[in-house]
């Protein structure tokens, strides 16, 4: 059965890429276009990763991350930050609450791929 | 014992001297003899007795005669020598003996002459020196004080109480700038010799910043501190602190004040901050463009057999991202354009200035006449001085070389936010390929290189130059096209006005002046004074009469401030009596619009804090503030001091104590009269002259004067 993976991203131009990247790679594909729309897919479509941008309108990509971290169910959710903010601060934030993996944009579409697919254990 | 009696005793002597033998001997030979050689003497002794005692009495004559000549010329003319010395000691060192009497006396009167001569000498030679080191002191003073004002920075020295002892104009002017509400209420008021720092920095900081510097040279290390501070208005102070050392050589250094230099880094941090933004905006904001564009790419590489809509689709995306990249720039270049010239340290220059340096310049090495035409000398420019006045030295050679140019004319104009200086020239046309070689070449200057060209230099300063022709007049000329600078601070034309003598920015014996609370008992030359008068609508204040003017002036230790003056018009919220326009020549339209009393006491009370008030019939003004106590809320409760109290306590027999009266019977000469400020400043002088007077009256302190005050006549006038 194919991992499932929610793309949630405010951006249309960098969805539809990533979109088709994980479509080709043989991952089932949602997409969310702002943080309550995101914590909606994950109750609804049961994500195994989650590719989250972080500077989103209503919620930010923190403050999403934290709630889903809040509750013991979404633990094996596997969560990568992407940000087009390149501080480290922003990436220790990030990790420490809660993030598997993060990403800065403009980022190489083949490392990202090879990052999903060893964080799912698919190589 | 006196003289007189030590010659009567000589007299006596000599007498005895001169008779006893003679009877001594006569008493022995009678002794001797028999009876009838005893009748035989006596006969013949009386016989003869009469020429015998003329003799004696004649020699005793003789001798007498002689004592008394020589008592008079050693022992009195001796005494009286004594004497002349004295006065040569005490009263009058000018004085001299008069040689007189015998050699001998004489020859005392000459040595004694001689070391007078050689005293005189050697005090006059102390003198000059005492004189000429107290010179040289103040010179240095005045060399240090001068050196300051010049100074860009704003620096003020305070003792530990945190009293200002020194600070220079530009400090003066960032505070005043500082300073709350109607700016000419304030006028300066927070800045001020005697005052205290505080009121402008936050105590805790500066004594903070002082343990720092007291653990610093403990320590052995650099005695220096920063700390940036907030003002009341919410500015942003930089101050940079260093200690006043006292004590020389190995001796343990303490700390007896500091020096603070203090700058307003409000604006820099404004445009930094402006300038992080914009690289904020072009680079984070260009990440996720890019991001998706590089994505978007990476799919249609790696895919080229995807199908045609999908790739329509990944093509728009970099269309559109690319699109707005550019949009983003062009949005920042636009906002940030600003902040991104002023990388370059510009500074605010009066144009006149610098055209003078240049012409200077010019003249000095390339030996060229400068001329000028029409200069507006009111222009501030932005300006790197230096290469802008390279650059033109620069143009000024290569004109000299190529074209023969035998003399050259500045002119500066000015149009909107542009200022144009034109270097003129008279002579052959040029060609637009030549100045723009001349442009892109490195300036040199006789031997002076610098590694700019001038298009660099131009560059730099956000600026334009071309070359253009005044065909009518057969000459040509460059233009810089530069920004108009608003000055940051405007200097103030009342300030040149009262800028006569020396400035009184420092007073270096307040270095040992703790505390500057009034104390009555404390001498009238060691306080501070606020003198001050006020312009009213008429004479009866209980009548409705209002001020309309209060000048001021600071007096601190002895010496009249003119750099720290209070000067405001009010309005007095009613009409101004027609009859009483001409004796202070203020006006309706003077006073209209000014700040009523409600906004200028608070003012003028924060002015007077610490301070003793002196007026000219103080009465008078005083009973006008106090008819305002209710309203305002303000209280004027220290000592005050009356000038013309103070006159009669001086000269009581005089019959007027009117203000120009004491100046002209004190000697003392004031430019104008009858406004305020001026009339404040004639009763500080008048107030500095009577101090000496009344110490030799044994008037010493201010609660002495404010008794004899009372006691006159004057005192018992009220309103």
């Amino acid at each position: 059965m194919a991992h499932k993976i929610l793309i949630v991203d405010d951006e249309p131009n960098i969805v539809i890429s990533l979109e088709f990247l994980m479509k080709k790679e043989g991952f089932e594909v949602a997409v969310a276009t702002d943080g309550d729309e995101a914590l909606a897919k994950v109750a609804s479509f049961a994500p195994d990763l989650m590719l989250l941008d972080v500077m989103m309108p209503k919620k930010s990509g923190f403050e999403v991350c934290e709630a889903l971290r809040a509750d013991a169910n979404n633990a094996s959710l596997q969560i990568v930050m992407l940000t087009a903010k390149g501080r480290d601060t922003e990436v220790a934030k990030g990790l420490a609450i809660g993030a598997d993996a993060y990403m800065t944009k403009p980022f190489s579409t083949k490392e990202l791929v090879a990052k999903v697919k060893s964080m799912l254990g698919v190589c | 014992m006196k003289a007189k009696y030590r010659f009567a005793l000589a007299v006596v002597v000599l007498g005895l001297l001169m008779t006893g033998p003679f009877v001594v001997t006569s008493l022995l030979v009678w002794l001797d003899m028999k009876e009838a050689e005893r009748v035989m003497l006596t006969e013949l002794l009386l016989s003869r007795l009469p020429v015998g005692t003329m003799m004696t009495i004649v020699g005793f004559g003789f001798g007498v005669m002689v004592l008394h000549k020589l008592f008079k010329q050693y022992v009195e003319g001796l005494l009286r020598m004594a004497e002349t010395l004295r006065m040569m000691l005490s009263a009058n060192r000018n004085f001299r003996v008069t040689l007189e009497g015998p050699v001998e006396v004489q020859q005392l009167a000459r040595a004694a002459n001689d070391l007078a001569q050689q005293r005189d000498v050697l005090m006059d030679d102390v003198d000059a020196q005492i004189s000429r080191a107290k010179a040289s002191v103040e010179e240095e003073k005045n060399r240090l004080a001068a050196l300051m004002s010049e100074l860009a920075q704003a620096v003020v020295v305070c003792n530990l109480d945190g009293r200002i002892l020194l600070y220079n104009n530009r400090a003066r002017l960032q505070f005043k700038a500082l300073a709350q509400g109607p700016t000419s209420v304030s006028g300066g008021a927070l800045i001020g010799l005697g005052r205290s720092i505080f009121s402008i920095l936050e105590k805790n900081q500066v004594q903070h910043a002082q343990e720092v510097i007291t653990q610093r040279l403990d320590a052995g290390k650099t005695a220096l501190s920063n700390f940036i501070t907030t003002t009341r208005g919410g500015q942003l102070l930089r101050a940079q602190m260093v200690p006043v050392l006292s004590g020389t050589g190995d001796e343990k250094k303490t700390m007896s004040g500091y020096v603070l230099t203090v700058e307003n880094i409000t604006r820099s941090l404004e445009q930094e901050a402006k300038r992080d933004q914009a690289l904020h905006s072009l680079t984070e904001g260009s990440r996720s463009s890019l991001g998706s564009i590089r994505a978007a790419i990476t799919n249609l590489i790696d895919y080229p057999d995807m199908e045609a809509e999908l790739r329509e689709r990944f093509v728009h995306v970099v269309d559109d991202e690319a699109a707005r990249m550019n949009q983003r720039l062009d949005q920042t270049m636009a906002e940030f354009s600003d902040s991104m010239k002023t990388r370059w340290p510009l500074e605010d220059i009066l144009a006149i200035d610098l055209i003078a340096a240049t012409q200077r310049r010019i003249e000095d090495k390339l030996k060229l006449p400068i001329k000028t035409e029409e200069l507006d000398d009111t222009l501030w420019v932005k300006a790197d001085s230096f290469s802008l006045m390279f650059a033109l030295t620069f143009l000024a050679a290569k004109l000299q070389d190529h074209y023969e140019t035998r003399e050259l004319r500045f002119r500066l104009t000015s149009e909107g936010k542009l200022a144009y200086l034109d270097l003129i020239w008279a002579g052959a046309a040029m060609s637009s390929e030549t100045f723009y070689t001349w442009e892109m070449e490195t300036m040199q200057v006789g031997d002076e290189t610098s590694p700019l060209s001038l298009r660099d230099v131009i560059d730099r300063h956000g600026a334009e130059i071309w070359y253009q022709r005044e065909k009518a007049a057969h000459r040509a000329f460059f233009r810089f096209v530069l920004p108009v600078a608003m000055p940051e601070i405007a200097q103030d034309q009342d300030d040149k006005a009262r800028d006569t003598g020396r400035p009184e920015y420092y007073d270096f014996d307040l270095f040992n002046f703790e505390d500057k609370s009034i104390d009555l008992d404390r001498k009238l030359s060691d306080l501070a004074y606020t003198v001050f008068d006020t312009e009213t609508t008429g004479l009866e204040p209980s009548n409705g009469d209002e001020i309309i003017q209060i000048g001021a002036v600071r007096v601190v230790n002895n010496r009249l401030l003119r750099q720290e003056v209070f000067n405001q018009l009010l309005d007095p919220e009613r009409p101004l009596k027609p009859e009483s326009i001409p004796i202070h020549g203020i006006t309706e339209d003077m006073v209209r619009g000014q700040p009523n009393i409600d906004v200028v006491l608070p003012a003028f009370h924060e002015f007077c804090e610490d301070t003793v008030l002196i007026a000219h019939n103080a009465a008078f003004d005083m009973r006008f503030l106090q008819l305002k106590e209710e309203r305002t809320g303000i209280r004027f409760i220290q000592p005050v001091l009356d000038t013309l109290l103070l006159s009669a306590v001086v000269h009581p027999n005089q019959e007027s104590h009117k203000l120009d009266v004491i100046l002209e019977r004190l000697g003392i000469e004031i430019g104008g009269r009858h406004n305020a400020l001026e009339d404040s400043l004639a009763t500080a002088a008048v107030f500095l002259k009577m101090i000496p007077m009344l110490e030799e009256m044994g008037i010493v302190t201010v609660r002495q004067a404010l008794e004899a005050s009372e006691k006159t006549y004057f005192a018992r006038i009220k309103y």
